[in-house]
């Protein structure tokens, strides 16, 4: 495989890793119970939880300073016909990495890839992008417009 | 003294059945969830996280209904709770150019690419207190959407300043890996500490005295002259590189506040006049904490930028030292706690002086 190719299985994974690690629970079971039919797995880890020291930059970009931890849960599961997949999500849900292990593993698969992106992982994204846009406009709306005010003296 | 020790163990017991009865309250009035704790008290969720040092919602709100609101007791249930879980590593350092603003202001320019942005902030409100919220099941009242979301490319307003070389610039430095940074929860503090481990100190440290130190700057300790350059509060994703993938991932998304001052700088012979950058970063909604942490980052440059030190806020040990409250509870606390053996020796000792001058006393009297 090209290097190329690699990067961009790379990017396609780490997407929809996002996509997992942020969708709710209650959504990830919805989902499993359609497409996780009959598909067996066995864990390579069982999830466990821990935490991942943040990092943030001093003044935004400068030198790295260690923020505060963050609790994650990870997990590695295997299908039965050898595809492996990983998890690791914030919080300490470990059913959700569960299900964002074993999805990541079916993504990876030839035969259900394409369609789990179509089916659970699109639809998870839009839903997280509106929940986004809704809150982003709920900002956009206390936004000072300075210029009312300077046009009101012109009239005045 | 050993007596004392060995009756306590009962006593001990219906102590913490006492507390346990008193958490509760009346049985007659409805239990707190954490759901309410996290959505309703967002903001004591938000303090414990951040001075827990600890991003978890459902956590820190355990931590509050456990200390009964006492949120320095909660804080130390995080810390405590923390030390139980295994670390998988250090995330890449957050982007918080690239946040999902809730809140974006600025109080040195007033127009800027993005604009101001208020939030949910209790500013302008006039602190009145709001008797309808004494009333329950009232209809909470819808926030505005605007037709359009906040901008996706909102620059940093420092940047502005920085194009004309106005302001020092902020770039990583030499050595740029997770591992070369100071860890307060793995090594202890040692002085001189670097800008990375005073920056983690002040993140996890009490507000109210970060605030307190932060305050005294302005009043002419340390005076340094800062604004506010510019505050956003929002979401930042986390990236997590795990060993066995070898590439980034994200695992989610935090809300953090920062704040970056702009402050004054004379220049030198060497360098001309600049202007020089003081930072605050956070765990949660605490715009107060993060202006304060970014006052008191600045004046603890002082040594880097060759400004004389003579303000308590200058001094890192003073200020590193104390700024933690588990740190401080435990020890300001311990004294309440059986000291029978030390006090003893105290008591004798004094006795013995009182004794001792009472005898001189006496022959100095006879003598005479």
């Amino acid at each position: 495989m090209s290097k190329g190719k690699t990067e961009n299985n790379h990017e396609a994974r780490r997407c929809w890793m996002g996509v997992l690690a942020r969708a709710s629970v209650d959504d990830l079971e919805q989902h499993w119970m359609r497409e996780g039919e009959g598909v067996d797995y066995a864990f390579l880890r069982p999830p466990e939880t821990g935490l991942v020291m943040t990092q943030g930059r001093a003044d935004g970009t400068g030198q790295r300073f260690n923020l505060g931890e963050m609790t994650v849960t990870r997990c590695a599961v295997r299908l039965s016909d050898g595809m492996i997949g990983h998890a690791y999500v914030k919080g300490r849900d470990r059913r959700h990495a569960e299900l964002a292990a074993a999805f990541d593993a079916l993504l990876q698969t030839s035969s259900a890839g394409e369609d789990i992106q179509a089916r659970v992982i699109r639809p998870l994204a839009d839903k997280f992008d509106r929940a986004r846009e809704a809150r982003s406009r709920k900002a956009a709306a206390t936004k000072v417009d300075f210029y009312t005010m300077v046009r009101g003296e012109d009239t005045a | 003294m050993y007596v004392a020790v060995k009756g306590g163990e009962k006593a001990i017991e219906n102590a913490h059945r006492y507390l346990a009865e008193e958490r509760r309250g009346d049985p007659a009035i409805e239990e707190l969830s954490l759901k309410q704790i996290t959505e309703q008290l967002s903001h004591a969720v938000s303090r414990v996280m951040a001075e827990g040092s600890l991003f978890d919602r459902e956590l820190a709100a355990l931590a509050i209904k456990q200390a009964r609101g006492d949120l320095i007791e909660a804080i130390f249930l995080i810390r405590a709770y923390r030390t139980t879980l295994p670390r998988f590593g250090y995330s890449a350092p957050i982007n918080t150019a690239d946040m999902a603003l809730d809140r974006r202001v600025s109080a040195t320019f007033k127009d800027l690419p993005g604009g101001q942005i208020l939030g949910p902030t209790f500013d302008y409100t006039h602190r009145l207190l709001d008797f309808a919220l004494a009333a329950e099941g009232l209809e909470a009242e819808q926030a505005k959407e605007a037709e359009e979301a906040v901008d996706e490319d909102v620059p940093r307003v420092l940047e502005l300043l920085n194009k004309e070389g106005l302001i020092e610039a902020a770039v990583p430095g030499e050595s740029d890996e997770s591992s070369s940074v100071g860890d307060l929860t793995r090594e202890p503090l040692e002085f001189p500490a670097g800008r990375d481990v005073r920056l983690q100190n002040l993140a996890r440290g009490d507000e109210g005295f970060i605030l307190s130190l932060g305050y005294s700057t302005q009043r002419g300790y340390a005076r340094n002259h800062a604004f506010v350059g510019e505050i956003r509060i929002g979401h930042v994703a986390v990236e997590f590189v795990p060993e066995e993938l070898g590439f980034a991932i994200e695992i989610g998304d935090i809300l953090v506040s920062e704040c970056e001052t702009v402050n004054q700088f004379q220049g030198s012979k060497k360098v001309p006049a600049q202007f020089t950058r003081g930072y605050g970063l956070a765990f949660g909604h605490c715009e107060r904490k993060v202006i304060a942490m970014a006052l008191v980052d600045r004046a603890l440059r002082a040594d880097e930028l060759g400004e004389e030190k003579s303000a308590p806020v200058q001094d890192e040990e003073f200020v590193l030292s104390h700024s933690d409250n588990i740190q401080a509870t435990g020890f300001v606390e311990h004294i309440k706690l059986p000291h029978y053996v030390d006090f003893q020796s105290e008591l004798e000792l004094v006795r013995r002086l009182r004794a001792n001058a009472l005898r001189t006393q006496t022959t100095l009297e006879a003598a005479e």
